[in-house]
């Protein structure tokens, strides 16, 4: 497995040229897995990219270094204690930094630049020189370059590539891996597409970063699939919209992160109580208010399950990979219909920014959910039944008149204050929770079941918790396990109560109070015995599980 | 044929609501609406509780939340006639964004605002109509804020259909609500209406008085003009269709609304979908 950093101010082209590179890697036949962490700024800043890249699957970035492409001087600066003893810093030869080493490999890629006719090309001579390092051939360079750049720009691009790998050694060799028909996505846009999968026929939403992605990934593919995608003023508007198109039978859905989360609260209790379905994405962000943009946390998870007020039955599904991305939405919009309740999500940046490949995602036996189309006889749209779901028409499609009211009301959907009703209604809503609680997916068991030490997460610490089960693995002959969970409220306890008894029980959380630790103790009285908490809007690594847990001094 | 039926209310006796509810049943009538076909979407208030009082879909969501809900549901399913019925203070106060900005989205959708200058449902506070001095037990000194006009303000946002009526003159309220009904576009009726509980200085005396109609000289294709009538607040209120403009609505602009087939109607191919996971390889 090999591991490079892309670093630079902002505007200088890293995005572009990890694009490049993931491609061509990923064609060659690497497992792919990029994460993203940048600034809030659209000019200047230090921003970087991991490109890792192997022959197995990869979950989690790594600080140990291989290789740094550096856009600028404070890269080096940054960085050059990650990089490994075989490792390389390529940079242009007019970068002023104060550091010596031998492991610095300068290339006039500017003049170079311009020797080929096009300033803007040192990006793609650095790409040359990247797979020359890597032992790796030119062969697909023209292929994916076509996928890529616009046919003004090709050519030289392609020249570029050409003189950038004539201008380096090679440094490692090829590996041989399997993944060249793997897709590779993002988090945020494997959400996008999973949504499309589920039937969304509405998406709106007021950008905020991370989750701006979801909406404009909907938005580049709308037209095409069919759905409206719509930016609203606020985000009060975003879900209010959501739940005014799904009542008229468009499949909905809001995203956004946490301040925008916190604008949407009251109208989750409308989705709740005039149970309308809705699926609503937090990707979460370091708060509280504006926070830290651009960075991660999973500080949202308390939040988003008692937001609003009163009490009405709702799902909240943590993404913990790229595969939950997809498939999850599916069912967050398939539960939303069945039980006619708000399905969230939870993402965050790390997840949502981070590209990784995938197996091509399997929509053979995808079943959506659609709300009924008539009914016999007299039309209540909040019968009281059995399993407590009311039947659901779509105004206008039926002969019937149907209502929606954020008012308790009555099995017609009329205002009501009786005490009897209200207790009624209530019950009905509440019921609904049994029929999800049998839907429950179990956390993911991973590593050593007869292990002393079990790991708890959940969302996206999944990746790196299962790298550094992995690594513990190997490197104390087994002992570590881990539970990390997807399905989070209502809390699926049936593998907790089975595996935490004689075990040593760590709960690793990006936020400061161990939200996971505290829904736990409090849903089923078993408590953690230590745990790793992260704050800092930066997503711990496997090694840093590691020897978090290694070296001691947990909290 | 009487195809609308009006439900027993919990407004007050003598309150301003229920010429409008009349007005609004005998306009859709009228118009040969079915009841199926349309849809009332309402906030929260007095005003907000009209969809409940009328044999029509119905939704009512949060206090100045009405707006949004509509025109998406407008968005899901172009077939349905959608009306909002709202207070002043849902309309203009809580959900005053979403009326600048829908004004600006231009749904084909009909906005009547029951503009009883009050916060009728919490008993009497000012809302962003309300006259300057108006003394409530909020605004024990009397209500030092300016009073919004709305006319002016949705001509100035760029509204296609603004109309002023009054629930004192169900003839007139009648046929502007035909009208802003079947205007395509985003329709803006403000109608003045007593509130015999909390208000007592636009009483039904007061707007008898008050209410003056633009004459049949006036042409609402001027804007300029509007925009005087629209600033005539004193003594006089002008009433009638202020101002109205052809525009292009929202659907007709969207790639997916544009041919006019509901969006919950179309499928979307499944072969979209294996694309879409190819452009990922
Ligand atoms: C978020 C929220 N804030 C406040 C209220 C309380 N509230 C209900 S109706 C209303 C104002 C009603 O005034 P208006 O919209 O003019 O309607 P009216 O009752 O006068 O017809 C208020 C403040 C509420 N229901 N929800
Ligand atoms: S309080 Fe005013 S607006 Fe409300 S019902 Fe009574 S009279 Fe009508
Ligand atoms: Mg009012």
């Amino acid at each position: 497995m090999y591991n490079i950093l892309i670093g630079g101010a902002a505007g200088q082209g890293i995005d572009t040229t990890v694009a490049i590179l993931e491609k061509l890697l990923k064609r060659s036949g690497y497992y792919i897995y990029t994460t993203r962490d940048f600034m809030s700024r659209v000019r200047g800043g230090h921003n970087f990219s991991l490109l890792r890249f192997g022959t197995e699957e990869i979950t989690s970035h790594s600080y140990v270094l291989d290789g740094i492409i550096a856009l600028d001087g404070e890269t080096i600066e940054l960085h050059l204690n990650q990089l490994t003893q075989k490792g390389f810093v390529l940079c242009d030869s007019g970068l002023k930094n104060t550091k010596e080493d031998s492991r610095i490999i300068k290339l006039d890629m500017n003049q170079m630049a311009r020797n080929i006719g096009n300033a803007k090309v040192s990006g793609s001579i650095a790409v040359g020189a990247i797979l020359k390092l890597f032992g790796e051939p030119l062969t697909y360079v023209e292929e994916v370059m076509k996928s890529i750049m616009k046919s003004e720009v090709l050519d030289v691009n392609i020249k570029a590539i050409q003189a950038g790998f004539e201008s380096v050694e090679k440094r490692f060799d090829h590996l041989e891996g399997g993944f060249n028909d793997y897709m590779l996505i993002s988090g945020s846009k494997a959400v996008g597409l999973g949504a499309v999968a589920g039937g969304l026929k509405f998406y709106s939403a007021y950008p905020m970063s991370p989750s701006t992605t979801v909406l404009e990934y909907l938005a580049s593919v709308g037209n095409q699939a069919g759905v409206v995608v719509e930016q609203a003023e606020d985000e009060i508007a975003a879900i209010n919209m959501a739940i005014g198109a799904s009542f008229a039978g468009a499949k909905a859905m809001t995203g956004t992160s946490g301040g925008g989360f916190c604008l949407k609260v009251e109208a989750l209790g409308l989705s709740g109580i005039a149970e309308i379905p809705l699926v609503a994405i937090d990707v979460q962000r370091p708060g509280p208010a504006t926070g830290l943009p651009t960075r991660t946390e999973q500080s949202d998870l308390k939040f988003v399950i008692s937001a609003s007020q009163g009490e009405f039955p709702r799902m909240v599904i943590a993404l913990r990979n790229h595969e939950d991305s997809f498939y999850q939405t599916i069912r967050a919009l398939n539960l939303a219909e069945k039980y006619q309740i708000p399905v969230i999500l939870l993402s965050d940046q790390y997840l949502g920014d981070t590209t990784a490949c995938v197996k091509p995602y399997d929509v053979s036996d995808i079943k959506l959910i659609q709300p009924a189309k008539e009914v016999e006889g007299e039309y209540l749209r909040y019968k009281l039944t059995e399993d407590g779901i009311s039947p659901r028409l779509i105004p206008g499609v039926t002969k019937n008149l149907v209502a929606a009211d954020s008012d308790e009301h009555d099995e017609r959907g009329w205002i009501t204050e009786s005490a009897e009703v209200r207790n009624q209604m209530m019950q009905k809503r509440m019921k609904k929770l049994e029929g999800l609680m049998e839907e429950l997916i179990e956390p993911e068991f991973i590593g050593d079941e007869s292990g002393k030490t079990l790991l708890l997460g959940w969302g996206s610490t999944y990746g790196p918790i299962k790298e550094a089960v992995s690594i513990l693995n190997k490197k104390e002959g087994g002992g570590y396990g881990a539970l990390i969970f997807g399905d989070i409220y209502p809390l699926p306890q049936e593998k907790l109560k089975k595996l935490t008894p004689n075990k040593k029980v760590i709960n690793i959380e990006q936020n400061a109070t161990g939200q996971l630790a505290s829904l736990i103790r409090e849903q089923t009285g078993i408590t953690c015995h230590d745990s790793i908490l992260k704050y800092d809007g930066r997503q711990i690594a496997g090694e840093e599980i590691v020897s978090k847990i290694l070296e001691g001094g947990l909290m | 044929m009487n195809q609308f039926v009006t439900y027993e209310t919990a407004w007050c006796p003598g309150c301003g609501n229920f010429p409008i509810l009349n007005s609004l049943k005998t306009a859709l009538e009228e118009l040969g609406k079915q009841p199926h076909e349309v849809l009332m979407v309402a906030g929260i208030g007095q005003a907000a509780k009209t969809p409940q009082y009328l044999s029509a879909n119905s939704y009512c969501g949060l206090h100045g939340r009405a707006l949004p809900a509509a025109v998406a549901a407008k968005m899901a399913n172009e077939k349905l006639t959608v009306i909002v019925n709202s207070g002043d203070g849902d309309s203009y106060g809580e959900g005053g964004n979403h009326f600048i900005h829908n004004i600006r989205r231009n749904v084909n959708i009909t906005h009547f605002v029951h503009n009883n200058q009050i916060y009728g449902l919490t008993k009497g506070q000012a809302s962003p109509t309300s006259k300057e001095g108006h003394v409530t037990q909020v605004q024990t000194d009397g209500n030092k804020n300016a009073p919004l006009n709305p006319i002016l303000l949705a001509i100035a946002a760029g509204a296609g259909f603004v109309a002023r009526a009054s629930s004192g003159d169900q003839k007139q309220l009648i046929s502007i609500m035909k009208e802003a009904i079947n205007y395509p576009g985003y329709a803006f009726v403000d109608i003045l209406q007593p509130c015999v509980s909390f208000n007592k200085i636009n009483t039904y005396g007061y707007y008898k008085n008050a209410v003056n109609p633009v004459g049949e000289d006036h042409n609402p294709a001027d804007k300029l003009e509007a925009i005087k009538i629209a600033m005539e607040l004193g003594d006089k209120i002008p009433t009638g269709i202020i101002y109205r403009e052809e525009k292009e609505e929202f659907h007709r602009k969207n790639f997916l609304l544009k041919d006019g087939i509901p969006l919950i109607e179309q499928e979307t191919p499944k072969e979209v979908l294996t694309q879409l996971i190819q452009s990922f390889i």
